[in-house]
């Protein structure tokens, strides 16, 4: 198909891209915690695609290319905005910070009905927006995008190790962030049922 | 060989993932089967993991794809006009 477009069948472009709306829409979310900017910055990631699509050379998968696209868009676009001016985009993976996760003896299972509720989506959008942004990219590349482990090194253009470190402490810092307010949420569903 | 618990949760996310060397591996699940809380930690964070993957938490915003598609055709006949 991408052949064709290059040719001069444009439209097709659409049909491309539709598989990746979402995973497109999703990384710039993550970034920009705002609806509107992160809709700014996908819609400029697959203009930028288009345009660049005869750069496309296929070693890479077409939506990971596309993340690419909308990773370097989001950074760049925080950056004029000085949104992250104090956080630094690389940081040293080995600096003994280590995360210790939540320390539970009885976790009962939270059902997939239960994001039904806003307040359960709330809470599990505020824990991933709230990571650093090394590891909050990480995480929603290989957890919510499910990049492999090899295509999220290759995005973000860091080691396999790299990759598996930032991966642990983000998903650590997660289960330490929201496994207790996911208990206690849980509890209360139990005791009031009906509300 | 046994292992200690802070030990096991450095490979939480290794064994979540199945990349453990089959040697630490065996102890992982060794460790896991009498510890109750090692084992908490690991089906909560696979739980939390499924949970935030899940469509509904990051919602399309109503319109989202209609406004792409339209911002798209400005640039497509842009670029068929061109040629």
């Amino acid at each position: 198909m991408i052949a064709a477009i290059l040719a001069g069948e444009s439209q097709r472009f659409h049909d491309l891209i539709r598989p990746y709306e979402r995973s497109v829409y999703v990384m710039a979310l993550s970034f920009v915690h705002d609806e509107s900017d992160a809709e700014d910055i996908a819609q400029e990631a697959f203009l930028k695609a288009f345009r660049n699509l005869a750069s496309f050379r296929g070693e890479a998968k077409f939506g990971t290319w596309l993340i690419s696209i909308t990773l370097n868009e989001a950074r760049s676009r925080l950056r004029r905005k000085k949104l992250i001016k104090m956080e630094p985009l690389e940081a040293p993976d080995d600096d003994g910070s280590h995360v210790s996760p939540a320390l539970l003896r009885d976790w009962k299972e939270i059902p997939s009905e239960a994001l039904e509720r806003s307040e359960m989506r709330s809470l599990l959008q505020k824990a991933v927006e709230g990571l650093p942004p090394i590891y909050r990219e990480i995480f929603v590349l290989r957890d919510i995008e499910e990049l492999s482990i090899a295509e999220a090194a290759d995005v973000l253009q860091i080691t396999v190790a790299s990759v598996k470190v930032r991966l642990h402490r983000a998903r650590v810092a997660l289960q330490k962030t929201l496994a207790p307010q996911l208990k206690q949420m849980d509890s209360k569903r139990r005791w009031f049922p009906w509300s | 060989m046994v292992i200690e618990c802070k030990h096991v949760w450095e490979h939480i996310s290794g064994y979540l993932d199945g990349t453990l060397e089959p040697e630490v591996l065996r102890m992982v699940q060794e460790h896991l089967e009498h510890c109750e809380i090692c084992s908490a930690i690991l089906d909560s964070t696979r739980n939390i993991l499924i949970l935030t993957a899940d469509e509904r938490v990051f919602e399309l915003p109503l319109g989202y794809s209609e406004r792409l598609h339209n911002r798209l055709d400005e640039e497509l006949r842009g670029a068929e006009g061109g040629d």
